[in-house]
Formats: structure tokens, C-alpha cells, sequence
């Protein structure tokens, strides 16, 4: 049996996708926790040279950097539970909303960071954002994936443990369900699966995190 | 088995991701429309309506289902056209090396050649080729392992890794010609220089590879209208 080992950093939005993949296959594996960012380990620079980033996925010595690429890969090994659809043209829309969200969901961030004029410019983009990944990519259906969790909605579950602590320390609320009423259902659908539910960073833990790191967690 | 007419690609002679597309088709011996956007006259109502998240090409629409951004193209390339030569490895590591590069590409290393384009005055033009060096020397790196030998990232035969990254070739020589500069070098990146001549004769890659004076041409127009975008009237 090769050995799993996941680097990862507890609020990171990418490793924690990884670790719901994992989770959601049954897949025994050993975490490492980094030290983002001042502290990365000397394997972790070994396993990533590149980037120099966690998620990293080593599976029987190899590494794999890059989450949607980790999560493509643990797909692929693992293939039950599946988190890709079969049919090609049905996966080739996830991986479209897998990858658009991803992109999408790094400037998620910027109204954290900027004040002002800027901010409330930040703000406006990212319910224009949302609108988007409402109507087009969830439209009526209760997952991304359709009935059961994808790989899209991994990658949008960084709404539930990084978007809502955000939220609170700014003071402003994008999903709620007046709003976007669909997102708003999926937030809840997404969260109480139990395997999400049991791994998900402590709220108030990331809100302190938040309120007092210096420096960027995005990408 | 649907019709060739039943695929076609909408897309511009100019661009990198379009090429994707053609190539992984070509690859596959699948006929095709093609369908040139002229992107500067205003996009056509068919890519609008195929693409309505970005409005960007390229877009395969195979049947009635289009299907959007490059990368997801090939891969749609490669598994509904399972018959035909296997463009992504079958190995899951050798899978995952490969798209991992791809998106080193399409992240880091292409946008960087683009900022060429916007820099102000030759020495921040010339303050990027380093880093476009350095990059290529990553590249020359994974080559050597990801090859093992043989004449492509992908073995005996172009795979994904192949044609994420070949289809930059264009630009990369444009990149070159404008700048006095040599980013595939004899010294630095010996196999990458020659694998780019394989890559552009393949006949796969030779009838959709733009010729570098026309691109040339095309850029030096783009640049105009960036920079006169970019440049705050007084």
C-alpha cells in the first residue's frame, strides 16, 4: 500500500479541498502541517520546488503540486465516490466551473484587503462574480456536481470556512437568501454533508487568524 | 458517429489556446469547422451565445454542445476520440506532471510574456526576458525527465504537455525577434531548442503554427492599441 501524505496549512482554502477529496474517498493518509509562510519545511521545498506551495499531495514518494491538479489525480487513483462525472461533455463543464470558480474565488479576497473606494469596488465585483456562479454555473441543481459533490463545489466550499470569516471581520454579507437564494441552499446542502461538516476549520479560530496575520494567504 | 460537420472550432489564427484545439483535433484526424473570429470587428453572436461566462474563444461545439477554455477542450478531445493516438499519459503521476506544467504555463509563464507587450521602454521589456529564461529553463528540466529520451513530452508522439506548451512557440519567437533576444538558447536550453523544431514540423502542428513575420506584424498592432489603451489622455 503506498503511502499518502497531504502538506497543507489549516485555513488554506486549497489544502482544504484536498482534504475533503481525501476525506470523501475514505483515503488514509498523514498530514503535514506547514508553517505558512515564514517557516516552510525543507521537504515541502523539496516536494514543490516550482511554487513552493502547499497543497502538496506525495503519493508512494511522488509528489503532486497545484490542488485541481491534486484533485484530478486522487480522482483518478481513487476513482469511487467519484468526484468527475463520466459522460466527457459533463465533465468538461465541471472542470469549466471548477477552474472558473477557482479564479474567481482568489479575488474573493481583495475586499478583505483594500479599504474605501477600493474596497467598495471589490465588493460590487464579487457579487457580480457570484451572480455568475449562480445563474450559470449551479442554475437548479443542489451541487455543481448535480446530486452529489464535485470537484466544482470542493472548490466553491472555500465560501463556507473562508468566505463567511471574511465576512464578519469586514462586516459585509454577499450570500445570504434573498440575495442568492441558490447559494444560499448550496451553502447549507454543502455544510451539513457530513464529511464536510466534520472538516471544517474552526470558525472562530480563522476569524482570529484573519484579524491578525500580515501577510497574503491567497495565492 | 457524428458528422465532421457536426464539429467546429471558433477561434483566431493569432491565438496560443486556439491552436490547442486544432492541434489535439488534428491529432485525432477529426474533421472540423473552422470558424475565424474576427475578434476586432466584435464577436459573433454564436460565440457569445457558446461562451457566455468569458465571450472568449477558443470554443468547441461538437453537436450542439460547446465547450469552453483550452485545456478542458483537449481533454474533451482526448476522451471522446478515445480511438485515436492518446493525447494526456496513461500513467495518473505522468497525468498529473502534465497538467501541472500546463498550468505553469497558462498562470505564470504566458502572462509574463504578456506583459512585454504593456511594458514602458525597452529596459522594462528587456527587465522580463530573465524571468521568461527562467522559466524556460524549468521547462528544459521536465523535459529531459518527462521525455526520457524520446521526442516529446509525450514519448514517441505529441501529448498534452506537447501542445500546452508548443503552441506558445509563435509568440515566444515574436517575443525573440522583437527584443534581440534568444529565449530557447543553444547553451541553456539545447533540448528545447530542437524539440521546438519537431514540434512546429509535425504535421499535427504545421498547417495551424502561424508564421512568426505575420504575428509579428499582428503584435506590433496589438501593442499600439494597449498602449494608447494604457496611456492616460491629458
Amino acid at each position: 500500500m503506498d503511502e499518502v501524505k497531504l502538506f497543507g496549512f489549516w485555513p488554506s482554502p486549497f489544502s482544504r479541498r484536498v482534504i475533503w477529496a481525501l476525506k470523501l474517498k475514505g483515503v488514509n493518509y498523514e498530514y503535514i502541517e506547514e508553517d505558512i509562510p515564514y517557516n516552510k519545511s525543507d521537504l515541502l521545498l523539496q516536494y514543490n520546488p516550482v511554487h513552493k506551495k502547499i497543497p502538496v499531495l506525495v503519493h508512494g514518494g511522488k509528489p503532486i503540486a497545484e490542488s485541481l491538479v491534486i484533485l484530478e489525480y486522487i480522482d483518478e487513483v481513487w476513482p469511487h465516490n467519484p468526484l468527475l462525472p463520466k459522460d466527457a461533455y459533463e465533465r468538461s463543464v465541471a472542470r469549466f466551473w471548477a477552474k472558473f470558480i477557482d479564479e474567481k474565488t482568489r479575488t474573493l479576497w481583495e475586499f478583505f484587503q483594500k479599504s474605501g473606494e477600493e474596497q467598495e469596488k471589490a465588493i460590487k465585483n464579487n457579487f457580480e462574480i457570484l451572480r455568475t456562479i449562480e445563474e450559470y454555473g449551479l442554475g437548479d441543481k443542489k451541487f455543481f456536481g448535480g446530486d452529489r459533490i464535485g470537484v466544482a463545489d470542493l472548490v466553491f466550499g472555500m465560501v463556507i470556512h473562508m468566505l463567511v470569516p471574511l465576512e464578519e471581520v469586514v462586516g459585509v454579507k454577499f450570500i445570504k437568501a434573498d440575495t442568492f437564494p441558490r447559494l444560499h441552499a448550496w451553502m447549507k446542502n454543502f455544510s451539513e454533508q457530513p464529511t464536510i461538516k466534520d472538516n471544517v476549520p474552526d470558525h472562530s479560530k480563522v476569524v482570529d487568524f484573519l484579524k491578525t496575520i500580515d501577510f497574503w494567504i491567497g495565492p | 458517429m457524428l458528422k465532421s460537420e457536426d464539429v467546429k472550432v471558433l477561434g483566431s489564427w493569432s491565438s496560443p489556446f486556439v491552436m490547442r484545439a486544432r492541434i489535439a483535433l488534428n491529432i485525432k484526424s477529426v474533421n472540423y469547422e473552422y470558424l475565424e473570429e474576427r475578434l476586432w470587428e466584435g464577436k459573433s453572436e454564436l460565440l457569445l451565445k457558446s461562451n457566455p461566462v468569458h465571450k472568449k474563444i477558443p470554443v468547441l461545439i461538437h453537436g450542439d454542445k460547446p465547450i469552453c477554455e483550452s485545456l478542458v477542450i483537449v481533454q474533451y478531445i482526448d476522451e471522446v476520440w478515445s480511438s485515436g493516438p492518446s493525447i494526456l499519459p496513461s500513467d495518473s503521476h505522468e497525468r498529473a506532471t502534465a497538467r501541472f506544467w500546463a498550468a505553469y504555463l497558462d498562470e505564470k509563464w504566458f502572462p509574463t510574456m504578456k506583459t512585454i507587450g504593456l511594458a514602458q521602454g525597452e529596459d522594462a521589456r528587456k527587465a522580463v526576458i530573465p524571468q521568461l529564461e527562467e522559466g524556460l529553463v524549468l521547462l528544459e528540466e521536465a523535459f529531459g525527465k518527462c521525455s526520457k529520451g524520446k521526442p516529446f513530452f509525450g514519448g514517441d508522439q505529441i501529448g498534452f504537455q506537447d501542445i500546452a506548451f508548443g503552441c506558445f512557440l509563435g509568440w515566444l519567437r515574436v517575443t525573440e525577434k522583437m527584443n534581440g533576444a534568444k529565449l530557447l538558447s543553444e547553451d541553456k536550453t539545447p533540448a528545447l531548442l530542437e524539440w521546438a523544431h519537431r514540434f512546429c514540423s509535425d504535421a499535427a502542428v504545421k498547417d495551424v503554427m502561424p508564421e512568426t513575420d505575420k504575428l509579428a506584424e499582428f503584435s506590433k498592432m496589438i501593442m499600439a492599441k494597449m498602449r494608447a489603451a494604457a496611456t492616460p489622455k491629458s
